[in-house]
């Protein structure tokens, strides 16, 4: 256990890092944002379950990553709002996690109450 | 508008600010993990869509470019987010259509950059 988290902890810090450094390479700025919302986690986390848990954990994994993909849209159009404000954004950027869980788990209640195949 | 790489960005970011970007982004990774651990795959399924580049990003970008970037930044970041769930639904179908692992991710990586890309074409591509 611990050295799948030593293994993820890397891997994960590796993929956020390479994808926030194209982030800067690139322009205009709407563009480099594309960066800010790229699937690093998942490529992680989605490696680490095949080689571990094998393809139907995977799909089900998958599958509630659209629920979850549906509450970082809402987190990246509230983060379009607290961008203007002027007072310290990763207050807000930090705070704002709280709409992508009501937003996820929201999507996944109702997907589990509507018997959706999660 | 069309996309260029500018090289200059790069230079501005500190060291440490690097090193924020991959210590936030590992331990998001683990939680991740921990998350799918105790609570099953279900659950740790929404959690790899979590908001992990974006709070460190806008920081910097508001702090290095100002606050006209950082709204700019987090515009782009909404349809990154939507080709996140291109990411997810294009590794869902080849999953269960048994595609080697390798193929599976790299092919839903592909399809999270074409439909991201695509979308801030039409939004941005023309002005």
């Amino acid at each position: 256990m611990a050295v799948d988290l030593v293994v993820r902890f890397l891997l994960g810090g590796t993929i956020v890092t390479l994808f926030a450094l194209i982030g800067e390479l690139v322009k205009p700025k709407t563009f480099a944002g594309l960066f800010g919302s790229a699937p690093s986690v998942a490529i992680v986390s989605l490696t680490l379950a095949f080689e571990k848990h094998g393809r139907a954990h995977v799909a089900e994994e998958t599958r509630t990553m659209l629920l979850g993909a549906l509450g970082l849209l809402a987190y990246c159009a509230i983060c379009v709002v607290i961008a203007r404000k002027e007072k310290a954004i990763w207050i807000g950027a930090v705070m704002a996690w709280a709409l992508w869980a009501c937003v996820a788990f929201g999507a996944f209640a109702a997907a589990r109450a509507i018997g959706a195949p999660l | 508008m069309k996309p260029e790489v500018e090289t200059s960005g790069v230079k501005e970011v500190a060291w440490w600010e690097h090193a924020i970007r991959f210590v936030f982004g590992g331990a998001i990774s683990v939680g991740a993990g921990l998350v799918g651990h105790h609570w099953g795959p279900a659950v740790g399924g929404l959690f790899i869509a979590f908001p992990s580049i974006l709070p460190a990003s806008l920081t910097l970008v508001r702090r290095h470019d100002g606050k006209r970037k950082a709204i700019e930044d987090a515009q782009g970041a909404r349809f990154g987010a939507i080709g996140q769930a291109a990411f997810a639904s294009s590794a869902l179908a080849m999953t269960c259509a048994g595609w080697p692992p390798a193929l599976v991710l790299a092919l839903a990586t592909l399809a999270w950059c074409a439909t991201s890309s695509a979308l801030w074409a039409i939004v941005y591509g023309r002005k």
